[in-house]
């Protein structure tokens, strides 16, 4: 069905559109509230430089985080109406509580600090970023509620020939959410982590406003180190509890099609789904069985398994996601946190030697390794979303069941063709205007103590 | 009251929010190529609605979000049914946002130049497919057995919607220079009023025709209620724009300000208890009762509702009080 297709190309391409920006931003906003209160306990001018320089760059990706979030708000009635009408009991509930809770702070608040620079007390100021970056990660906790329940239904009953709500409390402690909420703040703490290190690495092996970018990358270094380690904790106990929970997206992920006990880790594989099994793979002994249940001689469920099960439970069909690219998607967001912590730890260790700036090869590769957040945040969603499939909610409604049947293929190309090329356009600016900010540096402010200080402020200052 | 019938008034607050605030700010948006000859007074312009704008369109966000809660089959069909409609208009919302950010950080006169025919584009198309959308909401749409739209994308403009989504846009641009003529200075003000005043003929006329055909194509004025209401719009419009020429600013932003209110409250009024009319059958049309999510997520979400809406209001009137003064060339840093 062509709609079908067309409506899951259009979902993927707009999440993870969109989810280039939010990473960075639910840091970010966090590192800038850090900075501004340095500021304004210490009044260090640099420290409102810093501010005012990350801010801008945070205010671009902003930007373009809302507009592709509306998007999303909007195309599950536009693409997915049936999911709509069978879930929106339960689904619009976090959605309307993300807007009155985060919306609402993140806009008005953010106004305020764009615009409120010299305008109102300076403690106010700060609190209004705080406020942002608060409100930043709430709305990742209402859309990761939203979005475990499609992982993880609980608190519902079938009634009306829908799904409805029975419990509020239980949608929103879903377990899912505990395992998914922390991965993913921690990836965009990461994703802000790199992006201040490379951007600080990128003025410190030119020699250009070097105590400026020494401060952020020390910043930056302390901070995505200890990011990355609770990163791959949590990631690690998110993968523990999707072995309970989500048994097939665990065994995808691992392309491991039989049961086995004690169950190999493939490190790489040759995966013939046609004929379900692996024609090559390299693997450690044991490893899978270590890594899911901490002990090495306990069973992994293979796919093969496990489709019988389902097929027995919720009837004839196909059970079983695309195992390549998902079994891929795993190991290239592994590998890739994997580099960033080696490249973190090694940028460390030249830092606590003095040689940093001496060694400038690491700092390129600290550069160059951007993209790496960015190329392990996409995977980690696909790995998530594609493993779930063929359901749009687990064992309550497929995805063929959720399109929107009055859409038609000629009005979802008209969208897809449209979405996707502002969305390439709007990226070509966005890029445009991170590099010449980049390039650029900081502006030094004028410290102009003749401008007598907006009222109120000799109160808090 | 019934929970139900409570959301629906909700639904409706949010609209008049939504309709009050982002309608100046469209206008704003839509006046900026006309009423800024330069780079500074277009920089002048975009300030006065800078600082507030995000914080509009989020009622907007909201009442979409609040539909889905409460009334998810309304959300389904209309936002399925209104694909194109709704495509286009998220495309306007999207360039017009980044827009707004990005217009003041490159010194290019080209790069400045589009960004600002991206903000009245932006701000031109929403205005006026929001007034195609809430005509065809009371007029009807082809909507069948299952809540399904069964009609295309030119099912949705007919004589009517058009002029509806005229009476919207030439409304919101007379709000617009209204708001303007509050929040800027010296010559621009009365730049502002010219426009205003300009404007407020063409609106005035599709203003008539819309309460006209709404008499031909709905059946908004069975309720006496919603009739009424929707002539207090006009009558309102009518002291607007008397208050403009007078020079009476306060007073004219005001009114121009209840008549948009008063337009969104006879409309629904009209709708109500139906959130969209079926043209096939009147039984097929979506109401609050067939069309609503459970007794339990109602509760919930009024409660949710009830406490923070209240808090909203408080922290956004806030920060309007925080930039009220009228923007000057002077301040124009950002």
């Amino acid at each position: 069905m062509e709609e079908l297709l067309l409506s899951r190309w259009q979902f993927g391409i707009t999440t993870v559109y969109h989810f280039l920006f939010v990473p960075l931003t639910i840091g970010l906003s966090l590192i800038i509230a850090i900075l501004e209160t340095i500021y304004v306990r210490t009044g260090n001018e640099m420290y409102k430089q810093q501010t005012k320089f990350w801010g801008k760059l945070f205010l671009i990706n902003f930007a373009m985080g809302v507009v592709t979030g509306i998007v999303q708000e909007f195309h599950f009635g536009m693409n997915w109406s049936e999911y709509s009408r069978f879930m929106g009991d339960i689904f619009g509930a976090p959605l309307a509580l993300e807007a009155l809770t985060a919306f609402y702070l993140e806009s008005i608040f953010l106004g305020l600090w764009i615009f409120g620079w010299d305008r109102i007390p300076k403690v106010l100021h700060a609190a209004s970023i705080w406020i942002v970056a608060l409100a930043t990660n709430l709305s990742a906790f209402w859309i990761l509620v939203a979005n475990s329940f499609m992982q993880n239904p609980v608190g519902y009953a079938l009634r009306n020939g829908r799904a409805e709500m029975t419990d509020f409390i239980a949608l929103i402690t879903n377990p899912y959410v505990f395992y998914q909420f922390p991965h993913t703040v921690l990836s965009g703490l990461v994703t802000a982590g790199f992006f201040v290190l490379a951007i600080s690495a990128y003025h410190l092996i030119r020699k250009t406003h070097v105590d400026f970018f020494r401060a952020s990358f020390k910043l930056g270094l302390v901070w995505t180190t200890i990011s990355l380690f609770l990163l791959m904790g949590s990631g690690h106990a998110q993968t523990q509890f999707i072995a309970k929970a989500q048994p097939m997206k665990l065994a995808a992920a691992e392309a491991l099609w039989e049961t086995a006990n004690p169950a190999p880790f493939a490190v790489a594989a040759l995966i013939d789904e046609e004929n379900k099994t692996n024609s090559f793979e390299i693997k450690i002994p044991a490893m899978l069985s270590l890594m899911a249940n901490n002990d090495p001689n306990t069973p992994i469920r293979g796919i093969n398994d496990i489709e019988k099960e389902y097929i027995a439970k919720y009837g004839p069909g196909n059970y079983v996601p695309a195992v390549t690219p998902v079994f891929w998607s795993f190991r290239i967001m592994v590998a890739a946190g994997s580099a960033m912590m080696l490249i973190v730890l090694a940028a460390g260790f030249l830092w606590w030697r003095g040689q940093l700036e001496a060694k400038p090869c690491v700092l390129k590769a600290v550069l160059w390794s951007l993209p790496l957040p960015y190329i392990a945040n996409s995977t980690g969603w696909f790995v998530t979303e594609g493993g779930r499939q063929p359901w749009i909610v687990v064992g309550l409604q497929r995805v063929e069941e959720a399109v929107s049947p009055s859409v038609g293929a000629g009005s979802i190309w008209i969208s897809l063709i449209g979405f996707t090329v502002v969305y390439a356009l709007l990226a070509i600016a966005a890029i445009y205007l991170v590099q010449k900010f980049v390039r650029q540096g900081p502006v030094d402010t004028p410290v102009t103590p003749t401008k007598p200080a907006a009222k109120g402020a000799t109160l808090w200052s | 009251m019934e929970l139900s019938v409570l959301w629906f008034v909700l639904v409706t607050v949010l609209f008049i929010g939504f309709f009050f605030l982002e309608g100046f700010d469209y206008g704003v948006g839509i006046l900026l190529p006309v009423l800024g000859k330069n780079d500074t007074e277009r920089r002048v312009l975009i300030n006065t609605i800078g600082p507030v704008w995000d914080g509009n369109e989020v009622w907007m966000i909201t009442a979409g979000g609040a539909m889905f809660a409460a009334f998810p089959h309304v959300y389904a069909t209309m936002f399925s049914g209104f694909y194109l409609a709704l495509f286009l208009m998220l495309m306007a919302l999207i360039v017009r946002g980044v827009a707004f950010e990005f217009r003041s950080k490159d010194e290019n006169p080209a790069w400045r130049t589009t960004w600002d025919w991206l903000i009245f584009f932006g701000s031109a198309i929403p205005a006026l497919l929001w007034g195609v959308a809430v005509a065809n909401l009371i007029k009807g749409v082809p909507i069948n057995a299952n809540m399904q739209y069964v009609g295309t994308f030119f099912d949705l403009l007919s004589p009517y919607t058009l002029v509806g989504g005229l009476a919207f846009l030439l409304v919101f641009i007379f709000h617009g220079a209204m708001y303007l003529t509050l929040k800027t200075t010296g010559e621009m003000v009365e730049r502002a009023r010219k426009a205003a005043v300009k404007a407020g003929v063409p609106a005035a006329v599709f203003c008539l025709m819309l309460v006209g055909m709404t008499y031909t194509n709905t059946d908004l004025f069975a309720s006496t209620g919603a009739g009424i209401t929707l002539w207090g719009a006009v009558v309102l419009f009518v002291g607007a724009y008397a208050a403009v020429y007078a020079k009476r600013y306060g007073l004219g932003f005001t009114l121009s300000s209840l008549t948009i209110a008063f337009t969104t409250v006879a409309f629904f009024w009209g709708l109500f208890p139906r959130l969209m009319v079926s043209s096939l059958n009147p039984a097929w049309s979506l109401t609050i009762t067939n069309a609503s999510s459970s007794q339990y997520t109602l509760q919930i979400m009024t409660v949710a509702a009830l406490a923070l809406v209240p808090v909203v209001l408080v922290y956004q009137g806030w920060v309007y009080w925080t930039f009220r003064k009228r923007v000057t060339a002077k301040d124009l840093e950002y």
